[in-house]
């Protein structure tokens, strides 16, 4: 394979140059002009409207993370769920808590480290590439590998947070679990932003083979189509939307929106990419009816969200019965 | 004439149970060869190593005169598996969408040029399926599923076509036209290689036949492989050495 990378150069260049400029231009827009479009949006929406609804920070924060979540869980959850690893997202989950239990323990004692989600991201890749390798390992995507991983990562958060157990984690540790709208700092919105432009250029650029290899494996084998590495791109990204969904929807309910929105759409939809569009406009309905319900009916954001795409599913069922 | 397939003293074993030994076999371009031998005779598997999907465990393969595991035209090559139902299906695709996949390895992370979409177009009407473009191809028909990978070979503009048991399970008025297809595409330059368990059909469309059972037993033009007797060598010995032998072993 390295051979075949080195005959490659002059691509392998481009692609090196082109992913630094996409870096650039992506930090450029979240550090600089994020944060202006972000207000600008928001006030005059905030002016239009006049309910504390869209003027409270907190929820224009929890809006814009989880309109991003909205369409990123269900575009990367189309593939996923299509290869029959729904739970994937579980997995990746459980062990993106770890990295945040172990980040809220450094970030207690060293103040620059203090960013919990860095940490989820970290713990999030490490365990998809270790999935990949078990995968490979095992010839499958059994649900073995994913109930050891999604047992273990969770067992080491556990443990890691026991072992800190001075430290007042306090809400924000309950937060992570199980999902807080009124809890995502600017910083983690702007990060949000970052994976969701990650996400989409990402599966802008591997649409094409992810679509081969979900549907017929051996084909795009045939066609020479890299399987091993869209397999690896396709997880990374999947580590990416869930430690961005974690947010609000929490460590336990993450994978609810990679799948249910998913689920739903293909049960109505007659071809993939139809299914595709319809999965986003579920998970955003979800996305949004779920925040309402929860301030309306004073409930958790995450677990609103979860029963509203379950209301949605059920409803595609019957409706094609 | 060059060799499609090049197929050098081949064994391949699952664990202790061979599947295939010292196989030997050239298919040289622009042939139709039928591939025939009882079940569990390693013709899938054959097929695959053939193919460059599965690595012999000793022996070599050569397509178009390149080692198979380092031949890098994908889309040069059309492989319609048995029961080709890919993905159970339970995934939505609809059927231009799976013969475009035909594409994809031309057009790499580039997007689909006009080009592309205009040589879909005419393979779905190649097969005569143009009018269930949009339909779900999981709701079609057996006869009309395997029309649309087979399209979808041709969207590719594969030049070897490799097809298993491709009618099981299609009525027969739609193997006639199945058939029919496949003697155009032949005709037309394609090398064909398929798995099949009607002998009348293959001695009927197929210019070579190849009988395998572990063993190659004979590869001989159609007209001189039913003079030889060995079809009843291979099924015989397939019955005798082997009665345990399941019947979906390959």
């Amino acid at each position: 394979m390295a051979i075949e990378i080195l005959q490659q150069r002059p691509a392998v260049t481009r692609a090196t140059l082109g992913g630094l400029l996409a870096v650039v231009i992506v930090g450029t827009f979240i550090y600089w002009a994020f944060p202006i479009a972000f207000d600008a949006f928001w006030g005059t929406t905030c002016t239009a409207i006049g309910s504390w609804l869209v003027c409270s920070t907190f929820l224009q924060h929890g809006f814009t993370t989880g309109i991003l979540v909205g369409i990123a869980a269900p575009l990367v959850g189309a593939y996923v769920v299509n290869r029959q690893m729904a739970l994937i997202g579980e997995a990746l989950a459980h062990t993106a808590f770890a990295g945040v239990a172990i980040g809220l323990v450094v970030g207690a004692s060293i103040e620059w480290a203090n960013y919990p989600l860095v940490f989820a991201l970290a713990a999030a890749i490490l365990s998809a590439i270790g999935l990949q390798y078990l995968a490979v390992k095992t010839d499958a995507y059994g649900d073995v590998p994913l109930a050891i991983i999604l047992t273990g990562g969770f067992a080491i958060g556990v443990a890691v947070i026991s072992y800190g157990e001075g430290i007042a984690f306090g809400r924000e540790l309950h937060s992570y679990l199980f999902g807080n709208i009124l809890f995502v700092p600017f910083e983690n919105v702007q990060l949000m932003v970052a994976l969701t432009l990650v996400v989409l250029g990402m599966v802008a650029l591997s649409h094409k083979q992810l679509l081969f290899i979900t549907f017929d494996r051996e084909a795009a084998q045939l066609a020479r189509i890299n399987v091993w590495f869209y397999d690896m791109v396709l997880i990374v990204v999947t580590a990416l939307v869930v430690v961005a969904a974690m947010q609000i929807m929490g460590a336990i309910l993450v994978a609810a929106m990679l799948v249910i929105p998913v689920a739903a759409a293909m049960q109505v939809a007659g071809s993939f990419n139809r299914g595709l569009l319809l999965a986003i406009v579920f998970g955003e309905a979800a996305v949004l009816g779920g925040i309402f319900a929860s301030y309306y009916l004073d409930i958790a954001s995450g677990a609103a969200i979860v029963i509203v795409a379950m209301l949605i599913y059920f409803a595609a069922v019957l409706g094609t019965r | 004439m060059t060799a499609a397939i090049d197929v050098d003293h081949v064994s391949f074993a699952y664990g202790d149970q061979p599947v295939l030994r010292d196989v030997s076999m050239t298919v040289e371009e622009g042939r139709f060869v039928g591939l025939i031998g009882p079940n569990g005779s390693g013709k899938t598997t054959l097929m695959k190593i053939m193919l460059g999907l599965q690595r012999p465990d000793s022996g070599a393969v050569r397509l178009f005169d390149v080692p198979a595991d380092r031949f890098s035209e994908g889309t040069r090559l059309g492989y319609v598996a048995q029961h080709a139902k890919a993905s159970d299906g339970r995934m939505p695709m609809s059927v231009r969408e799976v013969v475009t996949m035909g594409r994809y390895a031309h057009a790499g992370v580039r997007r689909l040029a006009d080009r592309d979409r205009q040589i879909v177009e005419e393979a779905l009407e190649q097969v005569g399926i143009d009018d269930l473009a949009e339909r779900n191809v999981n709701r079609l028909s057996g006869g009309q599923q395997q029309r649309t990978f087979i399209a979808r070979a041709l969207a590719s503009e594969a030049d070897l076509l490799a097809l298993d048991e491709p009618t099981v399970g299609v009525d027969a008025e739609s193997k006639e036209t199945f058939y029919g297809l496949l003697d155009e595409l032949n005709d037309a330059g394609i090398t064909i290689v398929m798995i099949e368990h009607d002998i009348g059909v293959i001695t009927e469309h197929a210019d070579e036949i190849a009988c395998l059972n572990e063993e190659l037993y004979a590869h001989c033009e159609t007209s001189r492989f039913l003079e030889t007797d060995a079809l009843e060598r291979a099924f015989s010995s397939a019955r005798i050495a082997r009665p345990d032998r399941t019947v979906s072993a390959d």
